[in-house]
C-alpha cells in the first residue's frame, strides 16, 4: 500500500476533449456559463453515479460481512450474552476482559492459549523465515528444471490445512509403526520404540510447529525469491571481481538487497501465526493432540463460542486477537514502507 | 547468483536440491501411496513407503462409505465445495473488479473515503469477525448460501484490481469515450478483456483460500448434507474405526482439484500468491 490516492487522477486537460455527454447524470445548468469547467463537472457527475453504482455491491457486502460484525464483536464483548440462553443479554462492562485476564477459574485456558500462541509465533517466525530464505537462495539459480524444484517446495501451500493435519497425524502417530517413530527406530538400531509426539505435552506444540512450517514455507519462499530476483546481477559480478566468497556475497549483497522483503515476510508470518486454528482443531478432535499444550487464541475463541455458547466472552477474545494482529500489521506497514517506496 | 559453474559444482547443486525436495515431498508421496494401499499397510512403519498391493479399492470404498443420508454422499461434499468455491470466485471477480474500477478510474464525490474504508477493512482478518458472524447468522446455520455469501466481497481483491486498473493508460478510456461508450461498456468491453492477468491471479488466490476454508464451516455446518470436503475430512479422521487407506484416498480427492489448478496454472498461481504478499 504505497500511495493511497489521488496520485493517478487524470491530467486536468483531457476531459475537455470528451464529446458532449449523454445527460444521464444530474443536470448542472449553472456550470454551463463556464465552458472549461462545464465538461469537467458534467463528466465528474456522470462518472459519479456510475462509480458509486459499480462500487455499491462490493462495498455493501464488505460493510455487512466485515464492518458490521467487527463493530458488533466489540459491542458483544461488553455484554453477558449466550447463545440459546433464555436470558436477555445484560451489559457487562469490562467484566469479560477482567475474567479473561484475572479470574482465577476462567483466565487459565485463555492465558495458556495466549502463551501457546506467543510461543508458536516466536519459534515459527524466525524458523520459517530463515528456512524460506535458505530455500529461496538455493532455488535462485539458472539451472535446468529449477522450476520443478521450486514447485516441489511450493506444493504444500495448496494443500488444505485439514488434510495436512491428517497426513502428519500418521507421520507422528504414537505407535511404533508411526512413520517418524519407525524411522528413528531404524537409525537407532532398534532402540527407539514408540513416542507419542502429538499427545506428549513436551512435543505437542513442536509437532504443530513442524507441520505448519512444512505447509507454509513455500509461500514465504516465493515472496523472497521475487525479492532476490530484483537484486541486479552486476552487484554479484562486482563482488566476484573483488574475489568475495559466496558467504561474503550473501552477507554483503544478498542480505542488504532483500532486507525490506525479509522484514516484510517476517511480519507477515507473525500475523499469520496468530491466526492458527485449523490444524490444532483437527488434531485435538481426532488425533490425540494435547489440547492444553496447543490451544491457540482462535481455538479458544471458537470453543468458547461454539462449545460453551459464550458469545460475549468469545467476542472479547476476538477483540484481543484483533488488537494483536493490528499492532503487528501497523508495525509491518511502518517498517516496509520506506523499502518499497524507491 | 551468477557465478561461473563447473560441471562438478552443477551436479552438486542438483544433488542438494534433489535430496532436499525429496525430503520435502515425502509427506505428499506418503499420502498418494497410502491412498492406494490396503489400510493395514498404511500405518506400518517405513514399509508404508513400499508400493505394494496397490489398487483403487480405497477410492471405491470412500464412495461406498458415504452413500446414505446419515453419512452424507461423497459426490455431495465435492459438489458443495466446488459450488461454494465457484460462487465465491465468479461472484467475487464480478463485484470486486467492478468496485475497483469505480474507485480507480471514475471520479465521484466520496470515492477516496470509500476506498480508504476498503483499505481499513482489509486489515480485518476473517478470524476476528467469525464469532459475531456466527452469532448474527445463527439461524442460517446449515444452509448453502451462508457458506458462500460472506466471502464474495473481498477487500483484498478490490485492492489487487485497483492496483492493476490504476496502471492502465487513460488514453484507452478516452478512445472508448470518443466512440461513445459509457463507463459500463468501457469497463466490460475494454478494461476487462485487457486485464486477464489480474483476473487470473485474483481468481486463483480466491479459489485456493476458499477450497481450504475450514473455520467458517466448523462454526456453521453440522448437517452432513451441506458439509464441504475439508470439514468432512476432519469428521472422517475422528470417526472410529479408523480406515487409513480410505482416509488418505479421501484426502487425495480433497486436494486433487486444487492440485490440478496448481499444475495447469502454476505461473499465475505463484504470481498471485507472491503479489498477495508483496502488495498486501
Amino acid at each position: 500500500m504505497n500511495s493511497v490516492e489521488p496520485a493517478h487522477a487524470a491530467p486536468p486537460g483531457h476531459e475537455q476533449a470528451a464529446p458532449p455527454e449523454t445527460p444521464d447524470g444530474p443536470a448542472r445548468p449553472a456550470s454551463s456559463a463556464r465552458p472549461a469547467r462545464s465538461a469537467r463537472s458534467t463528466r465528474k457527475s456522470r462518472d459519479g453515479v456510475h462509480g458509486l453504482l459499480m462500487s455499491t455491491p462490493a462495498v455493501v457486502g464488505l460493510i455487512a460481512f466485515v464492518g458490521v460484525p467487527f463493530v458488533y464483536a466489540v459491542v458483544l464483548s461488553f455484554y453477558n450474552v449466550r447463545l440459546g440462553s433464555p436470558l436477555a443479554p445484560t451489559f457487562f462492562g469490562l467484566e469479560q476482559y477482567r475474567r479473561l485476564f484475572t479470574d482465577p477459574d476462567l483466565s487459565g485456558p485463555f492465558l495458556r492459549a495466549l502463551l501457546n500462541n506467543l510461543t508458536f509465533a516466536v519459534v515459527v517466525v524466525p524458523l520459517q523465515t530463515g528456512l524460506a530464505l535458505a530455500l529461496a537462495v538455493l532455488l535462485n539459480r539458472k539451472l535446468k528444471a529449477i522450476g520443478v524444484f521450486r514447485s516441489f517446495f511450493f506444493m504444500p501451500v495448496v494443500f488444505p490445512m485439514a488434510l495436512v493435519a491428517v497426513i502428519w497425524r500418521l507421520i507422528l502417530a504414537r505407535s511404533d509403526q508411526g512413520m517418524l517413530n519407525s524411522a528413528l527406530d531404524a537409525v537407532s538400531f532398534g532402540n527407539w520404540g514408540a513416542f507419542d509426539w502429538l499427545g506428549d505435552t513436551a512435543t505437542a506444540m513442536a509437532s504443530i510447529i513442524v507441520l505448519s512450517v512444512w505447509q507454509g514455507v513455500g509461500f514465504q519462499m516465493v515472496i523472497l525469491l521475487a525479492g532476490l530476483q530484483q537484486i541486479p546481477g552486476e552487484l554479484y559480478e562486482a563482488a566476484q571481481l573483488d574475489r568475495a566468497t559466496r558467504w561474503q556475497q550473501f552477507r554483503h549483497v544478498t542480505l542488504p538487497g532483500i532486507r525490506g522483503t525479509l522484514v516484510f515476510v517476517a511480519l507477515l508470518t507473525s500475523v499469520l501465526s496468530f491466526r492458527v486454528f485449523d490444524q490444532v482443531y483437527v488434531l485435538v478432535k481426532g488425533g490425540g493432540l494435547d489440547e492444553d499444550a496447543t490451544r491457540t487464541v482462535m481455538y479458544q475463541a471458537v470453543t468458547t463460542a461454539f462449545d460453551q455458547n459464550n458469545i460475549g466472552q468469545a467476542s472479547a477474545i476476538t477483540v484481543v486477537f484483533f488488537l494483536i494482529v493490528v499492532v503487528l500489521t501497523l508495525i509491518q506497514r511502518r517498517v516496509v514502507r520506506p523499502a518499497h517506496e524507491d | 547468483m551468477a557465478m561461473t559453474r563447473t560441471p562438478l559444482r552443477r551436479s552438486l547443486d542438483y544433488a542438494v536440491l534433489g535430496v532436499l525436495s525429496f525430503i520435502f515431498a515425502l509427506p505428499v508421496l506418503y499420502l498418494f501411496l497410502g491412498s492406494f494401499k490396503p489400510s493395514d499397510e498404511v500405518l506400518d512403519g517405513l514399509s508404508g513407503f513400499l508400493p505394494t498391493h496397490l489398487s483403487f479399492d480405497n477410492y471405491a470404498a470412500v464412495l461406498r462409505s458415504f452413500d446414505s443420508d446419515s453419512t452424507g454422499y461423497f459426490w455431495q461434499f465435492m459438489a458443495i465445495s466446488l459450488g461454494v468455491a465457484f460462487v465465491v470466485v465468479t461472484g467475487g471477480l464480478f463485484v470486486n473488479s467492478m468496485a475497483a474500477y469505480g474507485m480507480s478510474r471514475l471520479k465521484w464525490r466520496g470515492r477516496e473515503a470509500v476506498f480508504t474504508l476498503v483499505l481499513l477493512l482489509m486489515l480485518v482478518p476473517f478470524e476476528s469477525v467469525a464469532v459475531p458472524l456466527f452469532y448474527l447468522f445463527n439461524d442460517q446455520r446449515n444452509t448453502l448460501y451462508i457458506q458462500a455469501i460472506p466471502f464474495i466481497a473481498n477487500a483484498f481483491s478490490i485492492y489487487q484490481f485497483h492496483t492493476f486498473f490504476r496502471s492502465i493508460p487513460p488514453s484507452i478510456e478516452e478512445a472508448a469515450r470518443l466512440d461513445g461508450a459509457g463507463p459500463w461498456r468501457t469497463f466490460f468491453a475494454i478494461i476487462v478483456p485487457m486485464s486477464k492477468p489480474v483476473f487470473a491471479s485474483v481468481a486463483i488466490l480466491t479459489f485456493l483460500t476458499q477450497w481450504g476454508s475450514f473455520l467458517w464451516p466448523v462454526l456453521m455446518v453440522s448437517d452432513p448434507s451441506v458439509r464441504p470436503l475439508p470439514l468432512q475430512m476432519s469428521v472422517f479422521q475422528a470417526q472410529l474405526p479408523l480406515d487409513w487407506g480410505q482416509i488418505l484416498a479421501f484426502g487425495v480427492l480433497l486436494v486433487l482439484p486444487v492440485l490440478v489448478v496448481f499444475v495447469f496454472f502454476q505461473r499465475w498461481f505463484v504470481q498471485g500468491v507472491a503479489s498477495s504478499a508483496v502488495k498486501g
